[in-house]
């Protein structure tokens, strides 16, 4: 008979191999689903992860896509990691673009060198005012971030649409809920030509390689770790918990809101209804995948990118439904989340008298 | 008064789907777990109550079936957070994502088709009495059982002696289990009875508030329901006026449209988000009040090992 | 891996090759693709499309093939989508959601020799070609039902967003309303959502409450059939017919037969007439714009004004914007004997006299 017994101290093993298990589940569960859909698998999976990135422009969608995902999942991560449950990166995201972008109207088609620094700058004290307000609300009145951070999402998607339907409505544009095109100036040039990724992708790096240095190397860095890890004794060392609060939102909403002016300002190049299909939330998965470590997330972040653009790759290619993506998103979670306790706990057998001795729980151990 | 009853009346079918999920979320949170996949455990069994009550032709096994499929999606959660002991809040929105990619997939082929919606059922006598009738005796039978249901919870959570087990586990596992209380017994139970309300409250958006499915169709009812579990400071009947005050201020944003007010429609649709969090601030404010009534281990892994 | 696919497409093109018989004009059949915004089963605006696809390569059989994106956003992604098609070998590309404008004008330009086809946008290009519904015939029909049928002389409509295409059709609904009906008031609430079944629901149940009794709809879902099946009022339906989910209830409704056009279109390309730049308007009379089932309930008597307005709207007798029309603040908009031009209609911004409340800003 197998039991979990915990380890002594935590597997680093296991915590490379447990997102490869997940991976290695997920082919498995993919094989299974596209032969029972009737689908050839071997072509099903080409379609959804060779194809989309077979040519240069395909890396640079897969690139494109990955900056706001790993802005977000490297902010969210910093926040998870202390126990700051900040699941509303998608408002931080759209405040950031609003703020951005509404810099970018005022500056209408001026060439001012100023204009995209201060657009990237409003962007970032955008999406950190909007996630100021739990920030505060937690440490001043004790409300539970999950909810507070949910609900401003709702809220600054509402405002976005004022915006667009009302004061910033385009008057050129037919009364059509969308603002002027952003001038020459305030539009960010693509990183290699004949692709749309731009210099956020570069922000986005240099973020994650910040958070790095952050999270190992700072005093702070280690004060948000230790609270997430073992709070009553980040408490008893005197670490301030509203410290830890304050940094962790304030961190993921200047993230987000960079993410949301680099979408603006890049391949949208207006402010309009809709500006993400929901990359906050997605990057939820991507801080999950990548260990909650800003390096890991730089991978969480390109493996769910790739998963958005095969999915429409492999609907294309062979009409497969779209709902695929989500719920590969979905599973891919959930195999991370069980792989997960590989790290923390290892199978053992146990001499009872109704198992056979022989019992064939090698493999298991080996594993572990 | 004559003009509120059919305001009142659409509040408490506004209202009814986020009953059944807190209330089913207070006895998950009341044994220490939290799960934040309601909303995806209300769309699995939207899908699924839609799709027998579309089979069979009755609402009955509609809603049977919307909470077996609730109970099988939290069976996912409890074995991964119970005995797996992987993070509840993380665990809770994997949950709450895969409910809502795999009601996509499999309610693909079934959208855009009508379902017979569940009737009112009128009460010889009393629903022909003139307004009491119309606000109190003209709902489905769902909403009467949401009343019973609250009744239950509430004498299950106070008066029961498993529910002061239940109660015991929330707040301290580890002397609940050294006194031989079964500890991962009694958490699977809460969390499949949660997941069998968030069933039936899914199906209650697919057979009677807008009898058909739609991809998403909970829209963030899930997350609600969260928040109204705090809101009662886990406390059954303050969910319940919590639920038809949130049901209220919905019906509201659309009634002062409806009269002519000058605001903006985008800042009358943020009203019942900002009353949630404006809700929530009030009740949080005082430190004492959440100590004092969450659940001690609220969201904390137990292994009887460690 | 890349390999074996290719000798599969290979093959399969050797077969395609063999199989047509040799006289055939076109050596390949031409790709034509579809992009939606909605799932295929929406039950309305993108299912509409489908349906014609489908009735598209019935009709055009093997000289033509077809592809569909489905869920597509209006964000970024459109962008890649759009390419993604033309790089394919898609030589004919139908966009149909307002909000693929710019990406689609990025793409056009990147791709001259394919055509795209873009629904309810204003911005046309060599290459580029608007099409869209002359949706105030069918919503100027539904209000004359409505006008008609109406006991409190209050009518509702349910908005989606307060932009041109849709202030149009609760403007030609009044319009129509009125001219059977000089007494009616209309109510409009918008619901800021295109599909939204819980909303649209609420918003019903509002209106009905305050009195209106016949509710049109610019929103995508049966709900405020339901909503009317149920209070024992009047609803329409949009896109689709909608009566299995009220069958007492849904008078009528403006649907869509988009197949006319899409075929039309597809002969040109194949024989190269197809030209850009063009804006197209198709109405009742070309067949785009087809009013729902109506209902037995409905008198004979006002089923025959009906098919009147409807007999004079075909053959151009009738203009549902022939002046004069004044706004609802009393400001004449369309003098006597004028109507609206076609171009004001990308425009419109302002509700007609009998409207309640005011265009949200």
């Amino acid at each position: 008979m197998l039991r979990l017994e915990r380890r002594p101290t935590p597997s680093t093993v296991m915590s490379y191999v447990s997102p490869l298990i997940a991976a290695a589940c997920m082919l498995v569960t993919g094989f299974l689903l596209f032969s029972a859909l009737g689908k050839d698998p071997v072509e099903a999976f080409y379609l959804f992860f060779v194809k989309p990135v077979s040519t240069s422009y395909g890396i640079g969608e897969l690139l494109l896509k990955t900056t706001p995902l790993l802005l977000c999942g490297v902010g969210l991560a910093l926040g998870f990691r202390a126990n700051v449950w900040n699941i509303g990166a998608e408002g931080q995201l759209t405040m950031g673009a609003i703020a951005g972008g509404g810099v970018a109207l005022w500056f209408g088609d001026s060439d001012s060198s100023l204009a995209m620094p201060l657009m990237l700058l409003a962007g970032i004290l955008g999406g950190m005012a909007w996630a100021a307000i739990p920030a505060f609300l937690r440490t001043r009145f004790n409300t539970n971030e999950i909810l507070v951070t949910l609900m401003l999402v709702y809220i600054s998607q509402l405002v976005l649409s004022w915006l667009v339907h009302g004061p910033w409505r385009d008057p050129e544009g037919q009364n059509y809920p969308q603002s002027q095109g952003f001038g020459d100036a305030e539009t960010m040039a693509a990183l290699i030509s004949g692709t749309r990724v731009t210099w956020g992708i570069v922000y986005a790096l240099g973020l994650a390689l910040v958070a790095w240095i952050f999270s190992q190397k700072t005093f702070a860095g280690f004060r948000m770790q230790v609270a997430g890890l073992a709070p009553a004794a980040a408490a008893y060392a005197g670490f301030s918990e509203r410290r830890n609060i304050w940094i962790a939102l304030l961190l993921c909403g200047a993230a987000a809101g960079l993410a949301g002016i680099c979408e603006v300002a890049g391949p949208i190049g207006r402010l309009q209804q809709q500006i993400s299909p929901g990359y906050g939330f997605a990057a939820i998965i991507v801080a999950w995948i990548g260990r909650l470590h800003p390096i890991g997330v730089i991978f969480g972040a390109l493996l769910m990118s790739l998963l958005y653009l095969g999915g429409e790759s492999a609907q294309m290619g062979m009409g497969l439904p779209s709902a695929i993506t989500g719920l590969f998103q979905g599973l891919l979670l959930f195999y991370l989340l069980a792989a997960d306790l590989f790290i923390n706990f290892r199978l053992k057998r146990v001499e009872t008298a109704a198992a056979k001795p022989a019992a064939p729980a090698a493999p298991a151990e080996a594993a572990a | 008064m004559i003009a509120l009853v059919p305001m009142i009346a659409s509040t408490v079918v506004a209202a009814t789907p986020l009953i059944y999920a807190a209330l089913g979320e207070t006895v998950v949170e009341r044994s220490g777990v939290l799960n934040l996949g309601i909303e995806g455990m209300m769309l699995i069994g939207a899908v699924a109550g839609f799709a027998a009550a579309r089979a069979s032709g009755s609402d009955s096994v509609g809603f049977a079936a919307a909470a077996a499929a609730g109970v099988a999606l939290s069976l996912i959660f409890g074995f991964l957070t119970l005995n797996l002991q992987t993070n509840q809040v993380a665990t809770g929105l994997a949950l709450t994502l895969f409910g809502v990619g795999l009601s996509a997939f499999v309610g693909h082929n079934l959208a855009g088709m009508p379902v017979e919606r569940l009737e009112a059922i009128t009460i010889p006598g009393l629903s022909a009495i003139p307004l009491l009738g119309d606000l109190l005796f003209h709902y489905d039978i769902m909403v009467y059982l949401s009343v019973a249901l609250f009744v239950g919870v509430h004498w299950f959570l106070t008066k029961s002696r498993t529910g002061l087990t239940l109660r015991a586990i929330g707040e301290s596992p580890g002397v609940a289990h050294a006194i031989g209380k079964p500890v991962l017994a009694t958490r699977y139970l809460a969390v499949m009875f949660g997941g069998a309300t968030a069933g039936i409250a899914g199906a209650y958006l697919s057979l009677v508030q807008t009898p058909m499915w739609v991809e998403g169709m909970s829209a963030g009812k899930g997350w609600i329901a969260l928040a109204l579990v705090v809101f009662g400071t886990w406390k059954p009947a303050r969910v319940v006026v919590g639920a038809y005050l949130f049901g209220g201020v919905t019906q509201f944003q659309l009634f002062a449209q409806g009269f002519g007010l000058p605001v903006p429609t985008e800042f009358l649709s943020m009203l019942p988000y900002a009353a949630t969090i404006v809700v929530l601030v009030i009740i949080c404010r005082d430190p004492k009040t959440i100590l004092l009534n969450q659940p001690a281990s609220l969201g904390h892994s137990f292994h009887p090992t460690t | 891996m890349r390999l074996r696919i290719w000798n599969v497409l290979r093959a399969s093109a050797t077969a395609l090759a063999v199989a047509l018989p040799a006289a055939s004009f076109a050596a390949e059949p031409l790709k034509v693709a579809f992009v939606y915004l909605g799932p295929v089963t929406d039950g309305g605006w993108t299912q509409m499309h489908d349906v014609a696809r489908k009735k598209l390569e019935a009709a055009m059989g093997s000289a033509i093939k077809t592809t569909f994106v489905e869920n597509v956003p209006e964000t970024a992604d459109s962008e890649r989508v759009f390419r993604q098609l033309a790089a394919d070998g898609n030589k004919l590309i139908f966009a149909t959601s307002f909000g693929y404008m710019e990406p689609l004008q990025k793409v056009a330009k990147l791709f001259p020799d394919v055509k795209f086809e873009h629904v309810n946008g204003f911005k046309t290009a060599p290459n580029i070609v608007v099409y869209e519904p002359r949706f105030e015939e069918g919503f100027y029909l539904i209000g004359v039902l409505a006008g008609q049928m109406t006991k409190s002389n209050t009518l509702g409509f349910i908005g989606s967003f307060p932009i041109p295409s849709v202030i149009r059709n609760v403007d030609s609904m009044t319009l129509g309303a009125q001219s059977v009906n000089p007494k009616v008031k209309m109510k409009p609430i918008w619901v800021n959502t295109w599909y939204d079944p819980g909303k649209e629901r609420q918003a019903a149940d509002t209106l009905i409450a305050q009195g209106a009794d016949a509710v049109g709809q610019n929103t995508d879902s049966p709900a405020s059939i339901q909503a009317a099946q149920e209070k024992g009022t009047y609803a329409f339906s949009i896109d689709a017919d909608m009566s299995s989910f009220g069958k007492k209830a849904q008078l009528s409704g403006t649907t869509e037969d988009w197949s006319g056009y899409y075929i039309a279109e597809t002969k040109k390309v194949i024989d190269g007439s197809w030209t850009g730049n063009r804006h197209t308007r198709w109405g009742l009379k070309e067949g785009l714009v087809v009013m729902a089932p109506l209902n037995p309930d409905i008198p004979p008597a006002a089923v025959k004004v009906f098919e009147e307005k409807k007999a004079k709207l075909i053959s151009g007798e009738l203009n549902p914007f022939a002046g004069p029309i004044k706004d609802n603040s009393g400001k004449e908009m369309v003098a006597a004997g004028g109507a609206m031009p076609d171009a004001t209609f990308s425009s419109l911004n302002w509700y007609v006299d009998g409207i309640e409340g005011s265009v949200p800003k």
